[in-house]
């Protein structure tokens, strides 16, 4: 492993282009765009529908098929189409198509996460609401919003820390980000590389899972999330 | 660029769906169905091995961390540690220990699904009453036999449906095996990713198979469970 070791030490490593520090900056860029795409597009979404109290088999099933999709897939088959020519700016290659399917991976555990929350919000405390004379748009904006929340960050959270898994994998078909390192290793047969690139890329995933727990306790102490 | 002229199939000379690189391509389905067979078998053997190897260790691992609570806050923190590494750096880590192929794969694979199922047969086991545990106690069930006869299928509902979640991911996860040349269905996928009715039909497959197993998964469950369909009135409280 002192190959490992060499790596971690080697300047070059740190420095330019395919720097480690790029890499991550291209990893948090991708990862932060696309959760954001899922949270425009699926957060009103499922708010209204928890809100509604409809839908619940449709949130079930979008978690089932993001579970049964492998990400290799659908970023081979969107790579093929429109979505994949040509680059788009700090996305790289197939910029685009990459940034759509972690956008799409991150989708079920926003929309699970939300839609449970604001479905579980005490029935009492929203026929209260209502009895006092508040609209629908008001009940959900300033009773359920709120006393969901912890649950709907839950999901926000969940859905971080599994496109930032994804997105390495993403680097075996195209896609900037940490992955990058590993899948050079293997092309180049270099174990020493593909075990370096891989430390980088299990420590930043636990760093940033810890770092999500620590914040959800500073924000909210009283309560501890189960999820 | 150089013009190849390696002896291709003959099926790549003339004008057909393959050379066109269509979607669909009932000819590609007629000169790679084998390809297609080995590429499936795999996949199939990978997910088992990895769900049944995930099973032998977390079994034990359950029934340990809920007779020591101590136990308990370690194991779930472990295995959830492991679950946060993505895959790929998993499988890569494993490398140096235990080589490309199957062997890396599958014990990759059953570290994940040991996380799905450890919380499954813990949570599985906490939801059995304990006014139900109180009776058996009172009627002379000792722990082995309150074990097997009371606890196990009471848990069985929450137990398998962790099987399934872990089972489905597995089947997905197998893809990432390609980057060591064991990937199943990943591995068709990969190899040429401009290849159209190639990428589709191992994508379309993978999808087919996660929801194959899955029912197969439900049936079992229906089995095992009779008890349940008779009684739908008494739904579980999920906490």
């Amino acid at each position: 492993m002192n190959g490992v070791l060499d790596w971690f030490g080697d300047s070059a490593n740190w420095h330019g282009p395919d720097g480690v520090p790029v890499l991550l900056g291209q990893h948090l860029l991708l990862t932060f765009a696309s959760v954001l795409i899922a949270l425009v597009v699926g957060l009103p979404l499922a708010l209204w529908l928890g809100h509604r109290h409809r839908g619940g088999l449709l949130v079930i099933n979008l978690t089932n098929i993001g579970r049964a999709v492998p990400i290799i897939a659908l970023l081979s088959l969107f790579s093929l189409t429109v979505l994949g020519t040509g680059t788009l700016g700090p996305f790289g290659r197939a910029g685009l198509a990459t940034l759509v399917t972690l956008a799409l991976f991150a989708l079920p555990p926003i929309v699970t996460g939300a839609y449970t929350a604001v479905v579980g919000v005490d029935g009492d405390v929203v026929e209260a609401a209502r009895g006092m004379g508040m609209g629908e748009v008001a009940v959900l904006r300033r009773v359920e919003l709120p006393l969901a929340a912890p649950l709907i960050i839950s999901g926000i959270r969940l859905a971080v820390v599994q496109v930032w898994a994804t997105a390495t994998i993403a680097a075996l078909v195209s896609g900037p980000g940490l992955g990058n390192i590993i899948t050079y290793g293997y092309a180049n047969n270099q174990t020493a590389i593909v075990v370096s690139g891989s430390l980088i890329v299990a420590v930043s995933a636990l760093v940033l899972e810890v770092t999500f727990l620590v914040l959800a306790k500073v924000v909210d102490p009283g309560r501890r999330s189960g999820a | 660029m150089v013009p190849q002229f390696a002896p291709p199939l003959d099926v790549t000379f003339g004008d057909n769906c393959l050379t066109r690189n269509e979607w669909i391509c009932g000819k590609y389905y007629e000169t790679r169905s084998e390809e297609l067979q080995t590429a499936l078998v795999q996949h199939v053997e990978t997910v088992l091995a990895s769900v049944l190897l995930g099973l032998v260790i977390a079994i034990p691992l359950a029934l340990l961390a809920r007779r020591y609570r101590t136990l308990e806050g370690i194991v779930v923190g472990a295995t959830t540690a492991i679950y946060t590494i993505p895959s790929l750096a998993l499988f890569s880590l494993l490398v140096p220990y235990t080589g490309f192929g199957l062997r890396t794969v599958v014990i990759g694979l059953g570290l994940y699904s040991l996380t799905i199922l450890v919380r499954a047969i813990l949570d599985g086991l906490a939801a059995v009453p304990a006014d139900v545990r109180e009776s058996a106690r009172g009627m002379g069930y000792g722990p082995a036999r309150m074990l097997w006869r009371v606890e196990v299928p009471l848990a069985l509902p929450a137990f398998m449906s962790g099987l399934r979640v872990a089972t489905v991911s597995a089947v997905a996860l197998t893809t990432v095996g390609s980057i060591l040349d064991y990937g199943g269905l990943g591995d068709l996928i990969i190899e040429d990713s401009t290849f159209k009715a190639q990428v589709l039909a191992g994508s379309v497959l993978c999808v087919a198979l996660a929801v194959a197993l899955d029912v197969v998964l439900v049936v079992l469950q229906r089995l095992l469970t009779p008890w349940a369909r008779a009684g739908r009135r008494t739904k579980a409280v999920v906490g």
